[in-house]
């Protein structure tokens, strides 16, 4: 809170004064509000839309490249897999069409055969020949299969049926994984035979292990139970089931993304193997993928975070900078407002007062010679040269209009000053003829007046009314801070050579401590309500501004106040005319 | 010595002269600026005391027509006003001493009299 009130603007807390003659044209906090959020408005959705727009077409992107270089991948891997049954197929059918193969071939030939299939293409493990009725003919490999009866099996019902055949992969009696290849070829005596050839499934699990896939993925094929067919790292071993949904067929490479159980992304892409059992099956962790885009996002929102701050900051800043600007015009025209027209108030009630003492001067003049007159006529008639009463009557009339005399001359002086700008005066007359004014309620009220003006003080050249409005102002304020019977102390010095220094000192209520820096504020009062508008020491202090001067006041509370002014003794006319533009 | 009393304000300026005759002082009084200049035509006068203020002509105005026909008349301003361009117009014409403020203390009025002649 208190970090707060450091940097809270002055508008924050301004409040429109009631009965204040002049108000503020804004509500300062309603304008600083709009600033702030219309330029947020203009200036953060568009920024922030950008970012969201960016960041989806951002993680788009990546995720087609995902989908893309897998579906590249599966078909690059298909295409070897292909290959490889496609190359050992057409070697086979090389076998029976192209080389006179008979059914009832010689085994040492066949194992021959064997070999160099062997040494050119491997993978083979065994060759066999069967019999149309099932029953193995010829038989080159490491077991003795002659004479086994395959009749009742799939595959050889299958062979028989389609020509060609490739087994899912199974451990067979030797329980050893292999995948049996085999053709169904015409035999010379009109009937048929089938080659059958067991395939070694070393040579293409290394082909699908070896992969270095991205985002720990894993390459092998299902058969289209979702029997696994080659080993994988991370999603069970041969011939388990997968726990994988089984694709559905189709006759081009797809991509589709799957949850697991434990909520993980998987990015799936498949490829049925045609003329095969087999769907090869390449799967991706998502997550692993998008870690380059979690490092693009984190900049994103980073960058983004750092934007807004930043131009949340410049809002508040320029915000708070420019109402506060208006603030400040605003409260300056306020004020000069006020000073224009209590000067225009001053200049009103000096052309009343010379009105008036005029008026009266006249009626005056005619007492004083009528008076003076019958005086006259007295002293020249010896017969009433000795009427004291009569006398003193006169005296009393004549000493009356003096008095009246002297008044009216003091309006005249006052109301003068008015009129002009800068003239000669003595400071101590200024003063007397300030105090002149209040020495009646002075009477009333026992407040007792010391004036110590050193002796040889030159005279200024000054401008006298807004001088003996400055002191005017200062010893009222004085006033209505003292009781009766207090003590009011006017002095004026030398300070240096070219300043007075003139000290208003009271024993009254004093200023708290933390009023004292505001008092010379516009609309600072502790008197609102009582007939305080809070602006006697803002303009006068406005005043002593124009006379090039300064104003500072020192109080302790219950013991008085004390304003020090210091003022040049010549008014540079520069000042005084920029100054005066509003008088 | 004659002198030349003009104020508005009858009363004021009967019985200045009044007063200014009981000390020996001989004076006429006029009220206008017209009737001021028939006086100085028919009878020679030493002084004049001129109310700043006059219906149709402003003493200021009437003193300059004064002197500009009778260059050794002497002269003494009145006033019940106050204001700045009156005094500075009056005392620029006679000098601040012979610029006087309403009510005038007849003493003093004889003073700066003699002051004038004597000069």
């Amino acid at each position: 809170m208190r970090f707060l009130n450091r940097i809270k603007p002055a508008f924050w807390d301004h409040r429109i004064l009631n009965g204040a003659p002049y108000r503020s044209q804004f509500n300062f906090r309603r304008t600083w509000y709009a600033a702030v959020f219309v330029t947020s408005a203009v200036v953060l959705a568009p920024l922030i839309f950008m970012a969201f727009m960016d960041y989806r077409a951002t993680r788009h992107d990546v995720e087609s490249e995902i989908l893309l270089t897998t579906s590249r991948l599966v078909s690059n891997i298909r295409r070897s897999i292909s290959y490889f049954f496609d190359e050992r197929k057409s070697a086979l059918h090389f076998l029976v069409h192209d080389n006179n193969f008979k059914m009832d071939e010689n085994p040492r030939r066949l194992a021959q055969v064997l070999e160099n299939l062997k040494k050119s293409f491997g993978g083979f493990a065994d060759l066999g020949c069967i019999r149309p009725s099932g029953i193995q003919g010829v038989y080159a490999g490491p077991y003795n299969l002659t004479g086994k009866d395959y009749s009742n099996q799939e595959w050889f019902k299958e062979v028989v049926k389609r020509g060609e055949f490739i087994s899912d992969v199974f451990s067979g009696f030797r329980h050893v994984p292999h995948i049996v290849m085999a053709l169904k070829f015409p035999s010379s005596d009109g009937s048929f035979g089938v080659l059958r050839a067991t395939l070694d499934t070393g040579k293409f699990d290394n082909l699908l292990s070896n992969l270095e896939i991205d985002g720990h993925g894993d390459a092998f094929l299902v058969n289209h139970e979702g029997v696994l067919q080659t080993p994988t790292r991370s999603h069970g071993k041969v011939l388990e089931r997968i726990s994988l949904p089984i694709p559905d067929f189709a006759p081009e490479t797809r991509v589709f993304p799957w949850v697991t159980k434990t909520g993980a992304t998987l990015v799936i892409g498949y490829r049925y193997i045609t003329d095969t059992p087999f769907i090869l099956m390449v799967v991706k962790h998502k997550q692993e993928l998008m870690k380059a885009w979690e490092n693009t996002r984190k900049e994103l929102i980073e960058f983004l975070a750092i934007s807004v701050a930043f131009i949340l900051f410049v809002i508040l800043w320029g915000a708070t900078y420019l109402v506060t600007r208006i603030y400040e015009s605003d409260q300056k025209l306020i004020v000069s407002l006020h000073q224009v027209e209590y000067t225009n108030k001053m200049a009103s009630i000096g052309r009343l007062a010379a009105g008036v003492a005029h008026e009266i001067n006249n009626p005056l003049a005619i007492i004083n010679e009528k008076a003076g007159l019958m005086k006259d006529l007295f002293l020249f008639k010896k017969e009433y040269q000795k009427n004291q009463v009569l006398m003193g009557l006169l005296d009393s009339i004549l000493g009356s209009v003096t008095r009246c005399g002297k008044i009216t001359k003091r309006l005249l002086g006052f109301a003068r000053h008015m009129d002009v700008s800068i003239q000669t005066v003595n400071i101590e007359e200024v003063i007397r003829e300030v105090l002149g004014f209040l020495n009646k309620e002075a009477e009333y009220r026992s407040i007792r007046i010391a004036i110590d003006v050193a002796e040889n003080l030159p005279n200024m050249d000054t401008d006298a009314g807004r001088l003996q409005q400055v002191i005017l102002n200062i010893i009222n304020n004085a006033f209505a801070a003292m009781e009766n019977n207090g003590n009011l102390r006017v002095k004026a010095v030398m300070e240096g050579e070219k300043d007075i220094l003139l000290t208003i000192a009271d024993d009254g209520c004093g200023i708290p401590e933390t009023d004292l820096k505001r008092v010379f504020e516009p609309f600072f009062s502790t008197r609102t309500g009582k007939g305080g508008t809070g602006l006697g020491l803002s303009i006068t202090y406005g005043l002593i501004e124009q006379l090039g001067g300064t104003i500072n006041v020192k109080s302790e509370l219950n013991r008085g106040t004390t304003f020090t002014i210091t003022l040049p003794l010549t008014i540079k006319e520069k000042e005084m005319k920029n100054s005066c533009a509003y008088s | 010595m004659r002198i030349l009393l003009v104020d508005d304000e009858q009363e004021l300026v009967e019985t200045l002269a009044e007063r200014l005759s009981i000390r020996r002082i001989e004076a006429r009084w006029a009220t206008t600026g017209d009737a001021a200049m028939k006086f100085l035509e028919q009878e020679s006068f030493d002084l004049a005391v001129l109310d700043v203020k006059l219906p149709g002509i402003s003493g200021i105005d009437l003193h300059r027509k004064m002197k500009a026909k009778y260059p050794d008349l002497k002269f003494i301003f009145m006033t019940g006003h106050g204001s700045q361009d009156d005094y500075a117009a009056g005392s620029a014409e006679t000098g601040k001493d012979y610029y006087l403020l309403k009510p005038v203390n007849i003493e003093k009025l004889m003073d700066k009299m003699k002051k004038l002649m004597g000069r």
